[in-house]
């Protein structure tokens, strides 16, 4: 695509698309996710990921462990003996104690608080990030990422996902009708052609399958995108109860106002 | 106020009761000149129920302030976490907030239809011009307590925003930035200005709106409320001395009202519960950041209210007269602000409603609204070449409406205008 198409399609999109600050300059082509605030497995196991993988450098300082455990339906006994690696109580905030000046330097920048990452990016950011951590050497930590380019973070999730590379592979070739084109003179056979840019797993370097490992990431995304406002679900629940309310409260208005207006001419 | 039974025991203790009220306070006398003797003309259409609502919300602004200011850290070390402490851990901390939030861009939806109203109608004319320029007058000082709210929060646009209007004042030739000095409280945006913005939004500023409210209403009150088809009520009185067009406020309009303001409620709570950052409209996303003096956003935009005003600014791209484009961009935008004030001077139709008006007043009005909403857009969006030119065209309509409103309103045809109210 020419620069100007691009630009124009960006414009189009930018115009059409009212997501204001949505990650329009990422290009990457995000994988849609749904995330559900009602999986408690998901959220329990999300959390469990993200105090092992990610909270020794990324805090979630304005979350506290209690409400969150409770929300998930947790014990405390066992989240304090399973999830609370710091030796807090379990009303404490879920701080951690890497020094901030000091990661600066081992990083090249603070690795930021993500309590509210899944509101300030989206729900799918946080997925797609994960998920395409790949083998770079020229990177200070031997990682790059597709969603964010030259990150300084290392792909920490790299023994559950395995050696992701990013290059040139064999792909089925897409026919017109969007389907996968099939050889006309071979039944079942695909047609591929080299692709590259692409991300591919190294099988077996990884404990998860790539289906377990993208179910991890979901669930890990679950859990953030809960961080990010805890009263959803809550909020979403009272409403459904404010909005019928007014609907009947309206009803008898409606009445009160006619009884009042009917002799007015 | 009264039961059906005269006789019945309570209404005669009533009657001695407000009969002792009012040998010291004008209690039923205030209530019956504002309410149930206060006559309003029949034929009050969906336009003027924002009024009310208005108050409504500014009401809600206020309860749901105070409920906030309980549990918010007025600090630049404090701010951010003490607003994520109310959505977390304040009991319907979440609610009082988003009460209060989504209730900001609900205020002026509301003011921006009740202003249009008067826009509509010619509410603004003769004898209503004072009216009108309370309501102005009120309607900057809500754009400063929006202003001064929104750096509460200490997120990063929160930060940003202020920091870019701020800067504005630095236009100023000779004393710009000792004055922006002044108003931050230090060389940057700050703790300090924050403390100062906090001052100002939850005591001069809400004190100073209600003040204004009330002589709103008992302005409103002593010339009569206008109606869409721009007649004086009271030059068709009946024998008892009440406008034959007109109806007792209460219990008419307050019934009418009530109705309103549950439907209202209900678009309202849509927003609260289902969509309280409403795409990045209510709620900019980098403002889920603490503010950082330095990591700018990679695109300010103020929030949606503000845009129309924030593309004037920005469509002043030129010098002028050893002047700096930022400076034009501010007197433009200040400017665009101020013009609405002189509408009942520009305003030279023989008649007030749109009804009666002729073509050109319509289009007018058209191209105003039609100009305002696409600035509003493009303030959203960061600057093109292409986006800078439109809104240099809308804000050219944009005064143009008000510049030519003696022209084309004396030239055009108007319809003769009906003795009484039509429904």
């Amino acid at each position: 695509m020419s620069g100007y198409l691009k630009k124009l399609v960006f414009v189009v999109f930018v115009i059409s698309a009212a997501p204001l600050w949505a990650a329009t300059e990422i290009g990457y082509d995000m994988e849609p996710i749904s995330p559900d605030l009602e999986d408690n497995p998901s959220l329990q196991n999300g959390m469990r990921l993200y105090m092992n993988y990610c909270l020794g450098c990324h805090s979630l300082q304005y979350q506290r462990y209690e409400r969150t455990v409770d929300d998930f339906g947790i014990p405390h006994d066992i989240a304090l003996e399973k999830l609370v690696f710091t030796g807090q109580k379990i009303g404490g905030l879920m701080t951690n104690a890497m020094p901030k000046d000091k990661a600066k330097n081992w990083f090249g920048a603070t690795p930021p608080d993500l309590t509210m990452i899944t509101r300030f990016k989206s729900p799918e950011y946080v997925y797609n990030y994960l998920k395409t951590f790949y083998v770079d050497e020229s990177r200070p930590f031997g990682a790059n990422n597709k969603v964010f380019p030259n990150v300084g973070m290392p792909n920490v999730l790299i023994d559950l996902q395995g050696i992701q590379r990013n290059g040139c592979m064999q792909m089925s070739k897409i026919a017109a009708n969007g389907g996968e084109m099939r050889d006309p003179l071979v039944a079942g056979q695909s047609v591929t052609e080299e692709k590259c840019d692409q991300l591919y797993i190294e099988e077996g370097t990884g404990k998860y399958t790539a289906e377990e490992f993208d179910a991890a990431v979901y669930d890990l995304t679950n859990f953030l995108y809960y961080v990010g406002e805890p009263s959803r679900l809550e909020r979403q629940r009272t409403g459904i109860f404010v909005l019928l309310f007014l609907v009947i409260l309206g009803c008898f208005t409606y009445l009160l106002n006619r009884e009042y207006w009917k002799d007015v001419h | 106020m009264s039961s059906p039974e005269p006789n019945s025991k309570f209404n005669v203790v009533w009657t001695d009761f407000m009969g002792w009220v009012d040998e010291r306070f004008p209690a039923t006398e205030t209530f019956e000149y504002h309410m149930s003797k206060y006559y309003a003309p029949k034929n009050f259409n969906f336009w003027y129920y924002f009024g009310v609502l208005a108050i409504f919300m500014l009401v809600n602004q206020i309860v749901t302030g105070i409920w906030l200011t309980m549990s918010y850290t007025p600090s630049g070390e404090g701010a951010f976490a003490s607003v994520e402490y109310i959505m977390r851990d304040v009991e319907y901390g979440w609610l009082i907030r988003y009460l209060h939030s989504t209730g900001a861009s609900f205020f002026f939806i509301v003011v921006y239809a009740h202003m249009y109203r008067a826009m509509l109608y010619g509410s603004y004319r003769g004898p209503r011009e004072l009216l009108w320029l309370i309501g102005m007058v009120i309607f900057v000082a809500l754009m400063a307590a929006g202003f001064t709210g929104y750096l509460l929060p200490w997120g990063n646009m929160s930060y940003w925003g202020a920091q870019v209007i701020v800067s504005l004042a630095g236009a100023i030739p000779y004393i710009g930035p000792e004055l922006m000095e002044w108003v931050r409280g230090d060389f940057l945006m700050s703790g300090a200005t924050l403390n100062r913005f906090f001052a100002l939004h939850v005591v001069a500023i809400p004190l100073v709106l209600v003040i204004l409210v009330f002589v709103h209403l008992v302005a409103l009150h002593h010339v009569g409320s206008n109606n869409p088809d721009g007649i004086e009520i009271k030059k068709n009185k009946g024998p008892d001395g009440i406008p034959l067009d007109g109806i007792a406020f209460h219990p008419y309009y307050t019934v009418h009202d009530i109705h309103a303001a549950v439907i209202f409620l209900f678009f309202f709570a849509l927003a609260v519960f289902f969509a309280p950052e409403m795409g990045g409209y209510f709620l900019e996303k980098p403002n889920f950041v603490e503010a950082d003096p330095l990591k700018t956003p990679d695109h300010i935009a103020p929030v949606w209210y503000y845009t129309p005003y924030y593309s004037m600014l920005r469509a002043s791209t030129f010098e002028l007269f050893g002047m700096t484009a930022k400076f034009w961009g501010f007197v433009t935008m200040a400017a665009a602000i101020i013009m609405p004030a002189f509408l009942p001077w520009l305003d030279k139709s023989p008649v007030k409603s749109i009804r009666y008006k002729g073509t050109p007043s319509k289009v007018a009005l058209g191209v105003f609204i039609v100009s305002f909403f696409i600035l509003g857009y493009l303030g959203t969006l960061g600057p093109t070449d292409l986006r800078t030119a439109t809104a240099q065209v809308c804000t050219m309509f944009y005064f143009l409406y008000f510049i030519l409103m003696p022209w084309y309103t004396q030239v055009e045809t108007t319809k003769p205008v009906p003795e009484r109210v039509t429904s």
